[in-house]
């Protein structure tokens, strides 16, 4: 098992470039603002010495390549600048919103994986039935409705309608987090199930007519046992980098459902950020999402290492 | 009526394991023509006994051994007939009774192991399911009845090989785990498709000696497919002879393989090597099989027998006994094989 | 093996009885017809909205605010006293053609991209790929939202936001087919017939390429429109006080409880849209790549 592992080092040499690209990506962006930055990030604030204070602060008067090697330089202590809005290191704002996306991501992936392995089971089972149509369609439509307003729909439906959830926030404690972020998590996951489902429910039905599940049968399997002890985990591999490959996308999702659901997490603190034109928070919270895509990315392969005994990703980059 | 079902006589119905009656597989439609596979096969096997299927692809051979197992393809189902095994009627039976048989009265061993073991867990542990479901084994009791049934079939450090998965196992150890699975629960009927056809020759004879060895001494019967008359020959007791979905010939081994008294079976013998008179020469069979759709009304073999007469062509031959306990389903057998003592 | 040549025959048998799908005429291919006459009657309505829409969508009337659904406003009117009706019939000429305009940019940039890498392999490959893989780090909404903001708002920025995330997609499905078609026998033949590289790349190669982007395609202007509404949502959008559906939505969610029908028409609209191309989408890759469907 561990000997297979061995290609995480090499797989994490590999994502560097990938995230020197992300950070110089980032740090281009911030440099797209027309005009002088400082000028454009302060906007209707702008007087003559908060420009200038700001100008030196950004060291916005240094030659490109030594402002990037700044910004590189305080990334590495853990540096993201100082929010304009907040007065307060960016670096603290992002920590403080964390706990909140990473929660109602891992939320959301755990109701996404209820939903769609049930419903893939369900369609797998007998490959264009009619429970296969009903899933179908709700993958269909799954995809063409908008998620925010998904959530709108839920908040209509749920909150204001059964009076069983919350409209919105965060709550005290674990349990109330689990309650207030339960809809939040449900308008993502109804976003991210069909792609799930799309993946699942063809590798079940290829799992179902192979011959190690015919061997399962002969040995009296059926029902829960077989779906438990051979289909699903066969099934699952293809799916996990669907699910890695796609994370990005919840991510993204995510940051707009926050705003939805009044949730104080990186979506929210971006978007609000955005509004009051605090470049260095919007550009701290990018980087942060975007490193965490990458390292999502290296965590896919391990856990398809560790479901697949054949997968042996360190012979393969060696090779 | 037919003389086929006489072919076991009554006196082995209390005897037989198996008794496949008239059976039909294929796929049904809506509007009743029906597409017919495998078409009124009749066999009996008894309790401990070996009985061999030979046939081409497509002959239907695989279905038959399916049926009994409940592993046909989607779409293909029963038609007709019946499968009784042990007195009970297999065919309709609710599918989770027809399970609890699955495992410690039936078991069944696939042609390819690569595909038939599933790859992302322990051989050890499949292995281990059969026992643990149906004997209510706990997990260690089954992992020790798992690594002494793997030793049981000669694999060398059963300890270790258990934690392995498939693909880490060659060939020949692949289908030995097979067979473990198969006789851990002490099945009474031991269903083989092809289990050797994906091993090389030498590795074959070793498996097909572990596995007659296991089947003596648990008394398991065989019900045994294969394309490959040595096999058979090495291998069972009793044989049958299919051809286009239908039985051509069926009998004891020695029997049909020395005396043959379908044309088809003495044009696969004549197209087999035999490794006694290597310097015989081997005649191919002309023509190529019917495909499903494709079957003529009379003989299936019509086509490309020698003997063919008109008859041939208009009606099905009936199953008929030429010596007791072996028939032939041939309208011009007696003519053909007149000069053969019988 | 047995089976299997048995069940071929038999599968291939009942084929030939129930007719091909891929050789039925393209009005049988019921996704392919569904998808043009959902489409057809959106755009449709989008092209009339100026004599459909029986109110100006811009024009404030604050009298008659909130009003509910009647016969005078079908769907009521919003905070400003505009016609929702009207609204959406002009939101869906914004959502649409915004939709159509952005999947072209990335559509180029993303083939020509994906297929020089594929094509010529190597160093360029590694480099731009690599480039790839840092785009795709990048969340779709994430960066599109960053790049409004950098860019200001207006029709403009959506444009260059959705081409520089949406390209990346292209450029790695073309870059597989190229991998593949490059291998192709009639592609060799042309190499070996001393065709220059652009030649084979763009006679050779392209056509049979272009299909599965043009398949991808069609699921990217679903995409791009939820870009754009869900923009539009957040307020970063279209500017107001132009009709589009994301910001009819958002005006809508402050009255979801006395006035639920605001927000939820709009979304519906994007809900029929997004259907309409998809079966549009999945009609045409029947029509373009048979082989590739079950």
């Amino acid at each position: 098992m561990l000997h297979r592992l061995s290609f995480v080092p090499g797989r994490l040499l590999q994502s560097v470039p990938v995230a020197f690209g992300v950070t110089l990506l980032v740090f281009f962006l911030a440099h797209l603002l027309p005009g002088n930055a400082a000028l454009a990030l302060l906007g209707q604030r702008a007087t003559p010495e908060s420009v200038a204070a700001l100008t030196e602060q950004l060291g916005l008067n240094k030659p490109l390549w030594e402002q990037y090697l700044l910004f590189l330089k305080q990334l590495g202590q853990g540096n993201l600048g100082t929010s304009l809005t907040y007065q307060s290191p960016v670096t603290g704002l992002v920590l403080g919103a964390i706990p909140v996306t990473l929660t109602l991501l891992a939320y959301a992936l755990v109701l996404s994986l209820a939903i769609s392995i049930p419903l893939s089971a369900l369609a797998s089972f007998r490959p264009g039935g009619g429970r296969d149509l009903g899933v179908r369609a709700f993958t269909l439509l799954g995809q063409g409705m908008p998620q925010f307003w998904v959530g709108i729909m839920l908040i209509l439906l749920l909150a204001v309608g059964l009076r069983t959830f919350p409209v919105g926030g965060y709550g005290e404690t674990a349990g109330e987090h689990l309650y207030f972020l339960f809809l939040p998590s449900l308008t993502l996951a109804i976003a991210m199930s069909p792609t799930i489902i799309r993946s699942l429910r063809s590798s079940m039905i290829t799992v179902l007519e192979s011959d190690y599940v015919g061997t399962a049968k002969s040995k009296g399997a059926s029902g829960v046992s077989l779906l438990t002890g051979h289909v699903l985990r066969n099934a699952a591999i293809p799916t996990v980098s669907v699910i890695g490959v796609n994370l990005g996308y919840l991510v993204g999702g995510s940051l707009v459902i926050e705003r939805v659901f009044a949730l104080p997490g990186l979506g929210s603190l971006m978007i609000n950020s955005i509004f009051t034109r605090d470049f260095p928070t919007v550009q701290g919270v990018t980087l942060f999402v975007a490193l965490f895509v990458v390292v999502v990315g290296i965590l896919t392969d391990v856990i398809y290492t560790i479901l697949d005994p054949r997968v042996d990703l360190g012979r393969a980059s060696s090779a | 009526m037919r003389t086929s079902s006489a072919a076991g006589t009554a006196a082995s119905t209390a005897l037989s394991l198996l008794r496949v009656t008239d059976l039909r597989i294929g796929i049904r439609r809506r509007r009743g023509d029906d597409t017919v596979i495998v078409d009124d096969v009749s066999f009996d096997i008894a309790a401990g006994q070996r009985f061999g299927v030979v046939g081409e692809s497509g002959s239907g051979k695989s279905l038959t051994l399916r049926a009994v197992a409940d592993l046909l393809p989607k779409g293909v189902e029963v038609l007709s007939g019946s499968i009784l095994y042990d007195g009970r009627e297999l065919v309709g039976m609710p599918g989770a009774e027809r399970r609890r048989l699955m495992g410690p009265e039936i078991a069944m061993i696939f042609q390819e192991p690569m595909t038939a073991l599933n790859p992302v867990v322990r051989v050890g542990d499949q292995i281990a399911e059969g026992p643990r479901r149906h004997l209510g084994l706990s997990k260690r009791t089954a992992h020790s009845l798992a690594v002494e049934m793997m030793a049981k079939t000669g694999i060398p450090d059963p300890e270790r090989r258990s934690r392995a998965y498939a693909h880490e196992l060659s060939g020949g150890l692949r289908q030995r785990i097979m067979i473990a699975m198969a006789v851990s629960c002490s099945p009474r009927l031991l269903l083989c498709d092809e289990p050797t056809t994906a091993l090389d020759v030498t590795v074959q004879h070793q498996v097909l000696r572990v596995l007659e060895d296991l089947c003596a001494d648990t008394g398991t019967a065989l019900a045994f497919v294969t394309h490959d008359l040595a096999v058979v020959n090495q291998t069972c007791t009793s044989m049958a002879v299919m051809y286009s979905g239908r039985i051509a010939e069926s009998g004891s081994v020695v029997e049909v393989l020395s005396n043959p008294r379908h044309p088809y079976t003495r044009g696969l013998l004549d197209s087999a090597p035999d490794f006694d008179q290597p310097e015989r020469q081997l005649i191919p069979i002309a023509g190529f099989p019917p495909s499903v759709t494709g079957r003529p009304v009379g003989c299936a073999f019509a086509p490309r027998c020698p003997f063919a007469v008109e008859r041939c062509r208009t009606a099905v031959p009936p199953r008929e006994e030429i010596t007791p306990g072996h028939d032939t389903a041939c309208f011009e057998s007696e003519r053909i094989f007149a000069g053969v003592p019988a | 093996m047995t089976t299997v040549t048995t069940l071929y025959a038999a599968r291939r048998a009942r084929r030939s009885t129930a007719g091909s799908r891929s050789l039925k005429p393209w009005y049988r291919n019921g996704s392919l017809v569904a998808g043009i006459v959902i489409v057809g009657l959106l755009v449709l309505a989008a092209l009339l909205a100026p004599v459909l829409s029986p109110y100006d969508p811009i024009k404030q009337d604050l009298v008659n605010a909130l009003a509910p659904p009647s016969s005078t406003h079908l769907l009521g009117t919003d905070k400003f006293g505009r016609d929702v009706l009207s609204r959406l019939l002009w939101g869906a000429r914004v959502d649409l053609r915004v939709g159509f305009i952005a999947v072209l940019i990335p559509f180029v940039i993303g083939t020509v991209v994906g297929g020089v890498a594929g094509y010529f392999g190597g160093w360029l490959d590694t480099v731009l790929m690599r480039i790839v893989d840092v785009f795709f780090a990048f969340p779709f909404y994430v960066m599109v939202i960053v790049l409004v903001f950098v860019l200001g708002s207006g029709e403009a920025s959506i444009y260059i936001a959705i081409a520089a995330v949406s390209w990346v997609s292209y450029a790695k499905i073309v870059r597989g087919e190229v991998l593949v078609a490059k291998e192709q026998d009639y592609v060799v033949a042309a190499r070996l017939g001393g065709l220059s590289h652009a030649r084979i790349l763009v006679r050779h190669i392209g056509p049979n390429v272009l299909s599965q982007a043009i398949i991808y395609g069609m699921s990217d202007i679903v995409m791009d429109i939820m870009a754009i509404v869900t923009l539009g949502y957040l307020g970063l959008g279209i500017a107001p006080p132009t009709a589009e559906w994301g910001s009819i939505i958002s005006d809508g969610q402050e009255f979801i409880t006395t006035q639920w029908q605001q927000a939820t028409i709009p979304g519906l609209a994007v809900v029929v849209t997004s259907l309409g191309l998809s079966w549009l989408g999945d009609g045409l890759s029947d029509l373009l790549s048979p082989e590739r469907r079950k």
